[in-house]
């Protein structure tokens, strides 16, 4: 089993028609992910050959979900869209809807995270996230889909890239599902549900968990672990040489006065029983340890 | 982006929220001359984007234009706490019966917005969150729906406002969130709000932080960057549209991805720690396409930093493909040609990984060192910066 993600979902891209949501699109597909057309307002009707597979385009997400059944999706379109992109996806009621975009507004997000809370019937993963991939079943987003194969541990990120090097670092063992959540200050799936989501998984062994600089998530995900799960979690937290006041690529890696710091984080994880590892493969050998018994 | 004092007092007067005059002024005569058109007793402020001024010395009273420009000459130039002080503003005084709080923010932590709103001012919020909790409101704010004046009037009811002035602090913080979404602000805070000796409520002090990622809806903002205060490296790296932010150590670093970067110079740091505590020397981020001339822009700012001794590459190869990053390199040492001058050790990894360590195996160029793992690829580059 894989969390959020499985063969059964059927994904449709918003952007699709785009230079990256048709990069994307292709890669997905080649991966396997089941893609049944792309959301383009304006361009409804036109069909899109991607390496030869004929995909259609529709005028809103709610026309493609009557048409072919779509359940989630995945959004590429550019900053200034993107809030009401995520808004037509959220009256199709659509169960997932991932948001790659970067460098959305926060007052847009804002918006249509309380939007997709008031109904309910979305969950949203990102802005500003590489995407989820279940390997062998599923990938939705923009991670690499041959650095690993389906396995046991389960993965939760806010970096795209230490995703793909911990998935690296870690092929050997393979992984149910690896979350990208995002590195803006306002994010739809936080830690703590993928945390949630592993723990009630049953054939995810053992999780990884890695934050960064910036609020307080990794605190809360301590917090959650004490109380809630009990399958070993290691984590990883990066930005320790990261100076106060300065915005670390991230729009939400940021240090402000002594709060969001990497040893705080660290702290908070320890003190709920997470081993964490001052490296990236050092996080890699502790779990390691921990499968290998 | 934080705005100074003067900044926010401007953008608070656009919208309406209720300031007195204000100029800001470069030197004592420009002072002198904004001090004389307000006519009466002003405030001179240090503007620097730090609290503690003036405790600092940084804010002072003067009785009229001549003492303002005896003031401004005082503090222009002044250090606070590492930032020197390049602008004055020249305020209006004001007689202050009463000092409060307000404030509108980005709340990560519930993922909302936040009012903060108290009757106890003009100290730090931490101080009335401690000293008086009872007296200070925290409510959420749903963005769909925004502060009516009926929310308002509760909320500052429930910071501890009597009848006396409620409405007209309810009144402000309508204008406040006005400000809040039309800016695009992710914080605006009022510390002190006041009622002056004739019953009027000003925004006497004013902290505002803009959201960068909105710069494209607001042409505006783009005016108020303090370039005096932006490293020139930084100023650099922006013109090229390169993610970077200037650190004090000697490995110049590279990378792909905010979060990789972030750890690499974590592990290029705990590497230092074993050579005399070498440190990272910046962040670059040169994100997914790594182009050459990506390369190329990165790798010479990184080089024209004189504090860099060696520079380290991390790539794990993603979307980018490592052979475009091996070549990117070696196009970019070309034409850099004699500029470049320091070692440069290269970790690749990930999608086509054997191609590009291929290319800069073949490439041999003097200045590149190429390793298999982050963690010695970063312990090569503080050794090289140590020696």
């Amino acid at each position: 089993m894989a969390i959020f993600l499985n063969k059964e979902s059927k994904v449709i891209v918003q952007g699709m028609t785009g230079s990256e949501g048709s990069k994307h699109t292709k890669r997905m597909l080649a991966a396997g992910t089941k893609i049944i057309g792309g959301v383009t307002p304006g361009k409804g009707g036109q069909a899109v050959d991607i390496d030869g597979t004929m995909l259609p385009v529709f005028n809103s997400v709610s026309e493609a979900v009557a048409a072919t059944g779509a359940n989630a999706s995945v959004v590429f379109v550019p900053p200034k869209f993107a809030k009401a992109a995520v808004i037509d996806a959220v009256d199709a009621k659509l169960p997932l809807v991932v948001v790659i975009t970067e460098g959305i507004p926060v007052h847009d997000t804002a918006a249509f995270f309380a939007y997709a809370q008031s109904k309910g019937t979305t969950r949203l993963i990102g802005p500003n996230c590489p995407g989820l991939i279940s390997p062998g079943l599923s990938n939705v987003g923009i991670i690499p889909a041959d650095i690993t194969g389906p396995g046991k541990i389960g993965l939760v990120s806010k970096s795209g890239t230490l995703t793909y090097q911990m998935m690296y670092e870690l092929r050997d063992f393979g992984f149910t599902t690896a979350v990208g959540i995002g590195g803006d200050p306002i994010i739809g799936t936080t830690h703590i549900d993928c945390l949630r989501a592993f723990q009630d998984d049953p054939e995810t062994e053992a999780i990884v968990m890695i934050g960064e600089i910036g609020g307080d998530a990794e605190e809360r995900a301590a917090a959650f672990i004490k109380e809630y799960v009990t399958k070993p979690v290691v984590g990883y937290v990066a930005g320790f040489t990261a100076p106060e006041g300065k915005t670390m690529g991230h729009a939400g890696a940021i240090v402000s006065g002594s709060s969001g710091t990497a040893a705080g984080k660290k702290d908070a994880l320890e003190a709920a029983g997470v081993k964490v590892g001052k490296t990236p493969s050092e996080t890699a050998a502790i779990m390691r340890a921990i499968l290998k018994g | 982006m934080d705005l100074f004092e003067y900044q926010a007092r401007d953008l608070f007067e656009a919208h309406g929220v209720p300031v007195l005059k204000g100029a800001v002024a470069t030197t004592p005569e420009a002072a002198f001359t904004a001090a004389e058109s307000m006519g009466g007793r002003v405030v001179v402020k240090a503007q620097v984007k730090v609290g503690g001024r003036g405790k600092a010395g940084g804010v002072k009273l003067a009785e009229n234009a001549e003492a303002a420009r005896e003031k401004a000459k005082a503090i222009l130039g002044m250090d606070i706490k590492g930032h020197t002080v390049h602008k004055v503003m020249i305020a209006q005084a004001a007689p202050i019966e009463s000092e409060y709080y307000l404030a509108i923010l980005l709340d990560r932590t519930n993922r909302s917005f936040l009012v903060m709103a108290s009757v106890s001012g003009g100290m730090e919020i931490e101080e009335v969150a401690h000293k008086t909790p009872e007296k200070l409101a925290k409510v959420n704010i749903n963005p769909n729906i925004g502060i009516s004046q009926e929310l308002a009037l509760e909320i500052v009811r429930k910071g501890g406002f009597g009848p006396d002035v409620d409405r007209a602090v309810a009144d402000v913080l309508v204008t406040l969130w006005k400000t809040f979404v039309a800016e695009d602000a992710t914080l605006v805070e009022v510390n002190p709000l006041v009622k002056t000796s004739d019953g009027k409520i000003i925004a006497l002090d004013g902290k505002v932080t803009l959201d960068d990622s909105a710069i494209f809806r607001h042409a505006d903002h783009e005016a108020l960057v303090d370039h005096d205060a932006t490293d020139p490296l930084e100023a650099l790296a922006k013109a090229k549209d390169l993610n970077y932010v200037k650190l004090d150590g000697e490995v110049g670093i590279i990378g792909n991805g905010a979060g990789l970067v972030m750890s690499t110079l974590d592990v290029v740091a705990y590497a230092g720690e074993k050579f005399g505590g070498v440190k990272p020397a910046n962040f670059l981020d040169i994100g997914g396409g790594a182009s050459a001339q990506v390369m190329a822009d990165g790798l010479s700012i990184i080089l024209g930093d004189p504090a860099v001794k060696s520079v380290f590459v991390n790539v794990f190869g993603g979307i980018t493909a490592c052979d475009a990053v091996a070549n990117g390199i070696v196009q970019a040492l070309e034409m850099l040609g004699a500029k470049a001058t320091k070692p440069i050790v290269v970790r690749l990894d990930g999608n086509n990984v054997i191609e590009g360590r291929r290319i800069l195996n073949a490439a041999a160029h003097p200045l590149v060192e190429q390793l298999d793992t982050m963690d010695g690829a970063a312990s090569r580059a503080a050794e090289l910066a140590a020696k």
